[in-house]
């Protein structure tokens, strides 16, 4: 299948709150943006790592959480119709012939955009891997980090390690097709729903699964195929459980990932900018945020939210440099105000 | 006050503390490579330590948030995160392990 190519101002690599900020103050310049995360849903670390906790040095918002934080940028940033591509990781970035940008993402979307704004914050969440030697040999034939299709693992002997939302949801909605389920988990404690807690003990008194309390130590098996796994359990002992089929969920983790392949000049990680534009080594494309850095960087959402305007100043002027660009307020803006549809 | 920190190395480094700072600001202030990517909010588990078995007894136990990201993250028996350890008079000369989760990759 051939995708269309996507036909872009701008192109922001990351839905976080420096993102989505990035929308609105692009969009007062009428840029039109499009935004690539890889998670399923917005918001970034803000809502992967810490929906519910206070944030308390937003300006003017004395305690906001991440989820409320997240869901009133998308408001702000909203009247200039933003398009969302979740699930998408960025692979490819190169400069076009004609100055533009083209933008791949793993699931095959293809953009042209004039500028790119990379907001990816601490780069892309991936499954954090347990650390149990040799588990590489097995990822991807019996050990898998998610569940695309549930019918891969009907009548597997499926052994599930983890003790939050997606093993116990996974124990649950796995349970009917597969041989035989188990869950190991570190301890009786679960950071999930109580109500799937609570079936999963409903399973494993009805014994239609096997809980185990312990940590995986070695994996056993031929060729990438797994046929056990060694336990230690609370007490010390060591014990053996038979499986065919790893499924461990311990969260998501930042890694830089394919940024590092784009020809920019990166710092331990970071992408190094100017504090006039934001512009990294490659002119016409920009970073905020967490992700870049420059003398004096706060990783804070209130330098993102600054680093945003002054960057869409620059962008706005690399994307349309015959454009006269005058700077204005929303106060008293009657255009402004018009973008905003409030005038 | 001090601290002991041994690196991923296994080499000792004994950093100066600051009552009222979490161990994983200590050791992130010193420079050392500890990816502590949620800034010390007790929400991903990677500015994990291994305390020394002789100072487990003296520290607060972790709650249950601290138990959710230990076991996100492999946790040992000794296992905490340094963010969640505030320093006070009483851990003058804790030690501490960085755990292999906690130490930052090199660019």
């Amino acid at each position: 299948m051939t995708q269309e190519t996507i036909s872009t101002d701008v192109v922001i690599i990351g839905a976080g709150p420096c993102g989505l900020f990035a929308v609105f103050e692009l969009g007062l310049l009428d840029m039109k943006c499009h935004l690539i995360d890889i998670l399923d849903k917005p918001g970034g670390q803000c809502a992967e790592l810490y929906p519910e906790k206070p944030i308390y040095d937003i300006p003017a918002l004395p305690v906001v959480s991440g989820q409320e934080l997240t869901e009133r940028l998308m408001e702000q940033a909203e009247p200039f119709g933003p398009q969302y591509h979740y699930n998408e990781m960025v692979e490819e970035l190169e400069k076009l012939e004609d100055g533009r940008f083209r933008v791949k993402t793993d699931g095959g979307l293809v953009f042209e955009a004039k500028v790119v704004v990379i907001a990816a914050g601490g780069g892309s969440f991936q499954p954090k891997k347990p650390p149990i030697p040799g588990i590489e040999a097995y990822e991807g034939k019996s050990v898998f980090y998610s569940v695309k299709r549930m019918e891969n693992f009907r009548n597997k002997n499926v052994l599930i390690s983890g003790g939050g939302d997606s093993a116990l949801d996974w124990t649950i909605n796995l349970q009917p097709i597969v041989q035989s389920m188990q869950l190991i988990h570190r301890r009786d404690g679960f950071r999930a729903a109580p109500d799937s807690v609570n079936k999963m003990h409903a399973l494993v008194e009805e014994k239609k699964m096997q809980f185990h309390l312990g940590q995986i130590t070695a994996l056993h098996g031929d060729n990438g195929q797994l046929e056990g796994v060694t336990v230690k359990g609370n007490d010390n002992n060591e014990f053996q459980v038979e499986c065919d089929t790893l499924l461990p969920f311990f969260g998501l983790t930042m890694k830089l990932g394919p940024i590092a392949n784009w020809g920019l000049n990166l710092h331990e990680n970071l992408v190094p900018v100017d504090t006039e534009k934001f512009q990294t080594s490659e002119p016409g494309i920009f970073a905020i945020g967490d992700i870049n850095t420059y003398p004096g960087k706060l990783k804070l959402i209130l330098s993102g939210f600054h680093e945003a305007a002054l960057m869409s100043q620059a962008a706005v002027r690399y994307a349309y440099p015959d454009a006269k660009v005058t700077f204005q307020y929303t106060t008293s803006s009657t255009s402004l105000q018009k973008k905003l549809g409030v005038a | 006050m001090r601290i002991i920190l041994l690196d991923g190395k296994g080499r000792e480094h004994e950093l100066e503390a600051v009552e009222g700072w979490r161990v994983m600001e200590i050791i992130r202030d010193y420079g050392f490579p500890i990816v502590a990517e949620c800034g010390g909010a007790c929400a991903c588990g990677t500015c994990q330590v291994e305390v020394d078995p002789e100072w487990a007894a003296k520290l607060h136990e972790p709650r249950e948030d601290e138990l959710d990201m230990l076991d996100q993250n492999y946790g040992g028996d000794w296992s905490r995160l340094s963010c969640q350890l505030i320093m006070t008079p009483e851990l003058d000369g804790l030690r501490v392990r960085l755990a292999d989760i906690a130490i930052r990759e090199a660019a």
